[in-house]
């Protein structure tokens, strides 16, 4: 079989739309939610849980035939532990801002949804070029979700894109404009109804679910 | 004696695990469809919390820190893997311990009992206490011994608890509702919590 064969794109490309992680199905959802508030920490977090779905698959499905069934849960969960460790240090060693900001949602990254998921219903019965394509599309599937929300919870409730200004200063009440920035968006209760406003309109595009 | 009272009632309320951090998502959206269930949820996770909190918490402080083994011994990178090896292992405890005595609530948990293991609040707790110990003593969130990990740990397995009651409640009464098609299901309830978030958000002022 080819390495880039149809169904192998097909791998990689349902988990982006039709069966997306986040929208479709319902895994990995705290982290989504709670690391939102601005577009930057969505980005990195949406990178890393990617690099981790993608590696800690490959992993287990080169080792899907040594694991003993009974105890593979604990393998699964010390193999995907082992991967954040590092991912966690690399992110305090480079963009150590960022994961202040993210603080505890790097570590959770092991309780993740997805990450058990896809192990369990992909990786331990497939071999490792495909389970590296499922992860590597279910964690850009998921990173859509958070940087769709994220850009507009960081637009509308800071009026920035990445730290720019975006919104010009003479819009603003104080400079005798007729705008605002509502605060709202950065609490975490706006996270909840922007993710249910993602999921009406992707369910209304996609009828057939 | 103050700060016990005040972590345990802050815990619940005012840094809720649902409406502040959307801790334990995955299972609080999928079981809170009737009150029953949810609440046999709620009261193993408040368990299990009680149990691996303060285990996690002699972890950190005896073994882990720097310094704590021996000296300029730092194996704080190990935190994420001694952890879920305690959670893990309690989960499965527990799990023993429900089938034994109650087997109706063992088969209406299903598959979520040992997906326990790996839901965020009982990971988010542990990690939290590991920040909240670095804390200034006199910060409302400071945790400083055993006892303020238990009321810390009771504190947030009775808010997770109350938050999944009152969501499968208001849902039992959703079902006679007329939702959108494409909102039903997942979409409303996103905005139920989302709601529900802003009126525990009046909390976030209390004071003891």
């Amino acid at each position: 079989m080819s390495l880039f064969s149809k169904e192998n794109g097909e791998v990689f490309k349902s988990p982006l739309n039709l069966n997306n992680p986040v929208a479709v199905q319902v895994l990995g959802i705290c982290s989504a939610l709670a690391v939102t508030s601005q577009l930057k920490p969505a980005i990195v977090m949406g990178l890393s849980v990617t690099v981790i779905t993608a590696f800690s698959n490959v992993i287990i499905s080169l080792l899907r035939k040594t694991i003993p069934n009974r105890i593979r849960i604990i393998v699964q969960l010390v193999v995907v532990a082992a991967l954040v460790t590092i991912v966690s240090n690399i992110l305090k060693a480079y963009v150590y801002d960022v994961s202040v900001q993210l603080s505890v949602y790097v570590g959770l990254i092991i309780t993740n949804c997805i990450l058990m998921g896809r192990l369990e219903a992909f990786a331990m019965q497939n071999g490792p070029w495909e389970s590296f394509l499922d992860g590597v599309g279910n964690g850009l599937g998921y990173a859509f979700v958070l940087v769709v929300v994220g850009f507009f919870r960081e637009l509308l409730g800071f009026g920035t894109i990445l730290g720019f200004q975006v919104i010009p200063d003479s819009c603003y009440m104080e400079n005798g404009g007729l705008y605002f920035n509502n605060g709202m968006m950065t609490m975490p209760a706006m996270a909840l109804i922007l993710v249910a406003c993602f999921i009406w309109a992707h369910r209304s595009i996609n009828k057939e679910q | 004696m103050d700060h016990f009272i005040q972590l345990f009632v802050r815990s619940i309320f005012v840094d809720n695990m649902i409406f502040a951090f959307f801790l334990g998502m995955c299972s609080y959206l999928a079981v809170s469809k009737t009150v029953k269930t949810s609440f046999g949820l709620g009261v193993a996770v408040t368990f299990v919390l009680l149990i691996t909190v303060p285990v996690d918490y002699l972890l950190q402080t005896k073994v882990l820190a720097d310094g704590a083994l021996a000296e300029g011994v730092d194996l704080t990178f190990l935190a994420f893997i001694l952890f879920i090896a305690v959670i893990a292992g309690i989960v499965q405890l527990v799990e023993m311990i429900v089938e034994r005595f109650s087997p109706s609530l063992y088969a209406a948990l299903g598959i979520f009992l040992p997906l326990i293991a790996v839901n965020c609040a009982i990971m988010g707790a542990s990690l939290f206490m590991q920040q909240r110990i670095t804390m200034e003593p006199t910060s409302t969130q400071y945790i400083g011994s055993i006892s303020d990990c238990i009321a810390y740990a009771l504190g947030s397995g009775i808010g997770w608890t109350l938050a999944i009651v009152g969501l499968a409640a208001i849902r039992e009464k959703m079902a006679y509702s007329d939702v959108p098609k494409p909102l039903q299901g997942l979409g409303i309830t996103f905005i139920t919590v989302g709601l529900m978030a802003m009126a525990f958000m009046c909390f976030s002022g209390l004071k003891i």
